[in-house]
């Protein structure tokens, strides 16, 4: 029971099928409060499919999910994303040829007034508001009106872990945020997150690549062909023991 | 601090998707008043200006529909239908301003059907809307037997197409649905979900937008301006001719990405499109002015429209480049 309050969220015993393939055979997974969680595997593990049921995507096949010690069951992302759970897909999170500021606000614009049903923008509010989201991770971005399109594929994330904290996110889950990045550019997606954790927002982080998730990390789980088969605190292990893991059949 | 700003300002004019349309738009006016001053007559521009709206309000509505990322290419065949089923629902002896809201409902009818199916069966909406064009226009045909009801006598034309010394009010009703859908697009939530909706659907639906209502509402309008466009035109001329709006699709798309409003969704202007209906009748016009032979107005609108494309791709290109 005293366990219980530490985790934000815990999904126990989930499966996963689709069309004949176990995806999932019964993972548990969960993320404590404040948590910085590496969830590393290789290509096809089941990675992006148990976060995809964290979030809404899918429901699982069996198994259950506990949020903030409630039992939960997600009809949509949109009701995931209304508890808080936000998750980051490097090519879903933004529409490139809009700017910042529309993109940080995409779904949640703040307005005005109503004017027979729609929203009108309160565009000077929503400057303001952009400009203290980006900076409060850190982000210094000349414009909140330049196009997502100008910006490097780090400071998108960034854009969108700013969204993210901006709505008072719980769990921020992100997929694979350092594919295709530069080392230099990997460095300011960790220091986004690290900046998440200060305040106080969990997060999972995603890779295929134990090395991007490692500096960072709490806690690392790996899963392997649909299956956990390890779940340290960074501080009880070390590269070595989780990449001969990795390795094994 | 003072150049920089300068050149900050140039470059955001550059920048902007409006701009290589007004060029080509000053090159068009310039050309033809050298070639016939009477171009600029106030007679001629009172011409040009009754026939603009017709065209302009049926690429407003194609320039939303394209902003969220679909096509509509039945709008030539709306606009002959709605005016059509008017005149028809007067001849059964409806009231003439019911026949008229009759008729614009089923324009927007006709729209959310073409969304339904698109959106349903998850079909490219070129494939669906270009079936409904030729549907549509066959419906024409099939409801007058190819001969036009008689216009009704009586009909309120002056709300529409009334003349305000060499004005028609037709350009006022441009102007208006112009102002409110730019502050709709661009002032708007809804417009924020349309340019998501085109942009980048995957994230606007994660991002808990819903994106078939975004398009299904956009393809009702973009119907329903067509309607409305073809009501206008009946009005003006005093006559339901089957043949009505026939090209008019391709006259639309074409003000639509002359004026800067990409085929592929996510990024357009309806100022634009408004410069690119005004270069195209403008056009028009002006070889008329010039005597040139009238098949020579779609060799130019073509030419219009890639060098209008190249243009705004080459100058924003460069425009980037000048960053300071
Ligand atoms: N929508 C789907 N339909 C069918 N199979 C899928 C689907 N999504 C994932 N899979 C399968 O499930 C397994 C796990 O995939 P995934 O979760 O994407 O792995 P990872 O993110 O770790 O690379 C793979 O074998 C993949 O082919
Ligand atoms: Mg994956």
């Amino acid at each position: 029971m005293e366990e219980r309050n530490e985790y934000l969220v815990e999904m126990v015993n989930i499966h996963k099928w689709f069309a004949g393939v176990c995806a999932l055979k019964g993972v548990n997974f969960a993320v404590r409060y404040g948590e910085i969680v590496g969830l590393v595997g290789d290509n096809g593990a089941g990675k992006s499919t148990l976060i995809k049921i964290l979030s809404g995507f899918y429901p699982p096949d069996t198994g259950k999910i506990i949020f903030e010690g409630k039992e939960r069951h997600f009809a949509s992302p949109r009701e995931a994303r209304e508890l808080g759970i936000e998750t980051i897909y490097q090519e879903a999170a933004m529409v490139p040829k809009m700017s910042i500021m529309r993109n940080i606000f995409m779904g949640r614009e703040l307005s005005r007034t109503k004017i027979a049903s729609l929203g009108y923008l309160d565009i000077a509010r929503m400057e303001v508001e952009s400009m203290k989201a980006l900076e409060s991770v850190g982000l210094r971005l000349r414009s909140p009106h330049a196009l997502v399109d100008e910006l490097s594929g780090g400071q998108r994330q960034g854009v969108a872990i700013a969204r993210a904290m901006y709505f008072k996110s719980k769990l921020v889950i992100l997929d694979e945020p350092t594919n295709n990045l530069s080392v230099k550019e990997s460095e300011k997606v960790l220091e986004f997150i690290r900046e998440l954790k200060k305040q106080g927002i969990s997060s999972v982080f995603i890779s295929h690549n134990l090395y991007h998730v490692y500096p960072v990390a709490d806690r690392i789980v790996v899963l392997s062909h649909g299956e956990k088969i390890g779940d340290y605190l960074k501080e009880e292990t070390s590269v070595e023991e989780i990449t001969k893991l990795m390795v094994l059949p | 601090m003072e150049r920089s700003s300068w050149a900050f300002n140039w470059r955001r004019v550059l920048l902007l998707r409006e701009t290589s349309s007004l060029i080509m738009l000053f090159v068009v006016i310039i050309v033809f008043f050298s070639i016939a001053p009477l171009f600029l007559s106030k007679e001629n521009v009172g011409v040009v200006l009754e026939i603009i709206p017709e065209l302009g309000i049926v690429a407003l509505g194609v320039t939303m529909l394209m902003i969220t990322g679909e096509f509509d290419l039945s709008v030539g065949s709306v606009f002959a239908f709605c005016p059509i089923m008017m005149a028809l629902f007067m001849d059964w002896g409806m009231n003439s301003v019911l026949a008229v809201l009759c008729a614009l409902v089923i324009g927007a009818g006709l729209g959310a059907l073409n969304g339904f199916i698109t959106l349903t069966f998850g079909i490219p909406s070129f494939i669906t809307t270009l079936g409904a064009m030729l549907i549509w226009r066959g419906g024409v045909l099939l409801l007058t037997g190819g001969w036009p009801p008689p216009f009704p006598v009586g009909m309120f034309t002056g709300a529409l197409v009334g003349k305000i010394g060499i004005l028609r009010v037709s350009l006022f009703w441009f102007g208006i649905i112009t102002l409110i859908l730019w502050f709709i697009l661009e002032r708007t939530d809804f417009g924020n979900w349309m340019f998501a909706s085109g942009g980048n659907q995957i994230a606007a639906r994660a991002m808990g937008i819903d994106v078939r209502r975004v398009k299904l509402a956009n393809f009702m309008l973009c119907s329903l301006l067509a309607g409305f466009s073809g009501v206008i035109q009946s009005f003006r001329l005093e006559t339901t001719l089957p043949s009505m709006g026939n090209g008019l699709e391709m006259e639309a798309i074409a003000a639509t990405v002359i004026g800067g409003t990409a085929l592929s969704g996510g990024v357009g202007t309806l100022i634009g499109t408004v410069v690119g209906s005004f270069l195209i009748r403008m056009i028009d016009n002006g070889l008329i002015m010039a005597r040139a032979p009238s098949y020579w107005f779609r060799v130019f609108i073509g030419i219009a429209t890639i060098l209008a494309v190249i243009l705004n791709t080459f100058v924003r290109e460069r425009a980037k480049k000048l960053r300071c």
